[in-house]
């Protein structure tokens, strides 16, 4: 499976890679939402985008209400991973067609159960 | 100072004798590893000098503290998710087509830890049943005060309300408290957590429609288990469902339940005449 992780951190973009990568992921990585655009225009299409809020040029609120806007792309799970916690901030991510929100700080755990929600834990990983 | 064999010995009689869970030789690394945060927080450096200091004066504080240290609370939303999914798809139907529609539903979380387990059930129940809130009685019991006190007070932290637990059902059922996350009240009056040593004779509860009692059975031995299962059957209505633990059956420890398969998961039923 693949998935693309998206964080103007590269700290936090390396975590989540790797968290992703010890699940069997093939991951790649954008800075922004517009980079990430890119990506996915490119041809480049994956199961799962991680995507942090607050980023420069184009943020992942912005982000997901592209990919939702393009039927192309309509199979690609979009998880928020962010430390905007307000109730309102994740009722405004859901509603523009954010699947799932983690809240920074997470653990490998908490990123583990919630692929298992959305039936994206390879099964070996899953037991 | 490490704990010594002496030490591990006397926690695991003291785990045993309060909680009848058996701590195999080899599990000195949990011993360790629950107990050091009380160690620190009692001032001393290590889990040997914490040990031999209540052994050597016990209080039952210091024991209540070991022995709830070591009676585990692994939880998270939604565990395994197998059983919450049989509670809707079938058992919820089976059960409103039996009862009359008056009839009250009881469910017991039997080991609820710091409260997960039945507030997804009460979660899924609400968003399944348009009366749940009047209906439902869900009886989360523990044998660690302290989870039975956190499960009363439904707050979670951001952190476990990241464990698996999804974001609609978060903005539903929840508010945010500050730096935590709180349970909707109505969520709250469905269930009752109060403390309970299912090693020891239970008390007067239910009669129960549905039991969840998983991930418990696995800390016993042979006889304990036979003894918790023979007592949570006299509490359950006679076609009542029982989940256990993923790694946990009936089969070759009590032949009075009929296994059910239900999706990827097992429920056991009190078996007729049995």
């Amino acid at each position: 499976m693949r998935a693309l992780v998206i964080d103007d951190s590269r700290a936090m973009r390396r975590i989540v890679s790797g968290t992703l990568e010890s699940f069997g992921y093939e991951t790649r990585q954008a800075g922004h939402g517009q980079e990430a655009l890119d990506v996915l225009l490119e041809g480049w299409v994956p199961d799962l985008c991680t995507i942090d809020w607050n980023m420069p040029v184009m943020d992942g609120l912005q982000f997901v209400s592209a990919v939702r806007s393009n039927p192309a792309w309509r199979a690609v799970t979009l998880m928020m991973v962010t430390s905007e916690g307000e109730q309102s901030q994740i009722v405004r991510a859901l509603a523009a067609g954010a699947h799932e929100y983690v809240l920074k700080p997470f653990t490998a755990d908490a990123i583990r159960d919630k692929l298992a929600l959305l039936g994206l834990l390879p099964q070996e990983v899953a037991l | 100072m490490t704990l010594t064999a002496t030490g591990f010995d006397w926690v695991r009689q003291l785990v045993h004798r309060e909680s009848a869970i058996v701590l195999a030789p080899g599990k000195e690394y949990l011993v360790e590893a629950r107990l050091l945060p009380i160690a620190r927080q009692m001032g001393l450096p290590d889990v040997g000098q914490f040990v031999d200091s209540v052994r050597t004066r016990p209080s039952p504080e210091s024991t209540r503290k070991i022995v709830e240290a070591l009676t585990t609370n692994e939880t998270s939303w939604f565990r395994d998710g197998d059983p919450f999914t049989a509670l809707t798809s079938t058992v919820l139907p089976s059960l409103l087509a039996d009862r009359r529609p008056s009839d009250p539903l009881q469910i017991w979380s039997a080991a609820c830890s710091s409260g997960q387990e039945p507030y997804t059930i009460a979660m899924l129940l609400e968003d399944a049943l348009p009366n749940a809130a009047s209906r439902v009685a869900i009886t989360a019991t523990d044998i660690s005060r302290e989870m039975v006190e956190r499960t009363r007070a439904g707050r979670f932290s951001q952190l476990e309300v990241n464990r698996g637990l999804p974001a609609p059902m978060l903005v539903r059922h929840f508010s945010r408290a500050g730096t935590e996350w709180e349970v909707a009240p109505t969520l709250r009056r469905m269930v009752t957590a109060s403390e309970c040593n299912l090693a020891a004779p239970l008390p007067r509860m239910g009669p129960f429609d549905v039991v969840y009692l998983r991930n418990v059975l696995i800390y016993f031995d042979l006889p304990t288990k036979q003894a918790i299962l023979r007592r949570v059957r006299a509490l359950m209505r006679p076609d009542g469902w029982l989940f256990l633990g993923a790694a946990e059956t009936t089969l070759g420890v009590d032949d009075s339940w009929e296994r059910v398969v239900i999706g990827r998961s097992s429920a056991y039923r009190p078996l007729k005449g049995a």
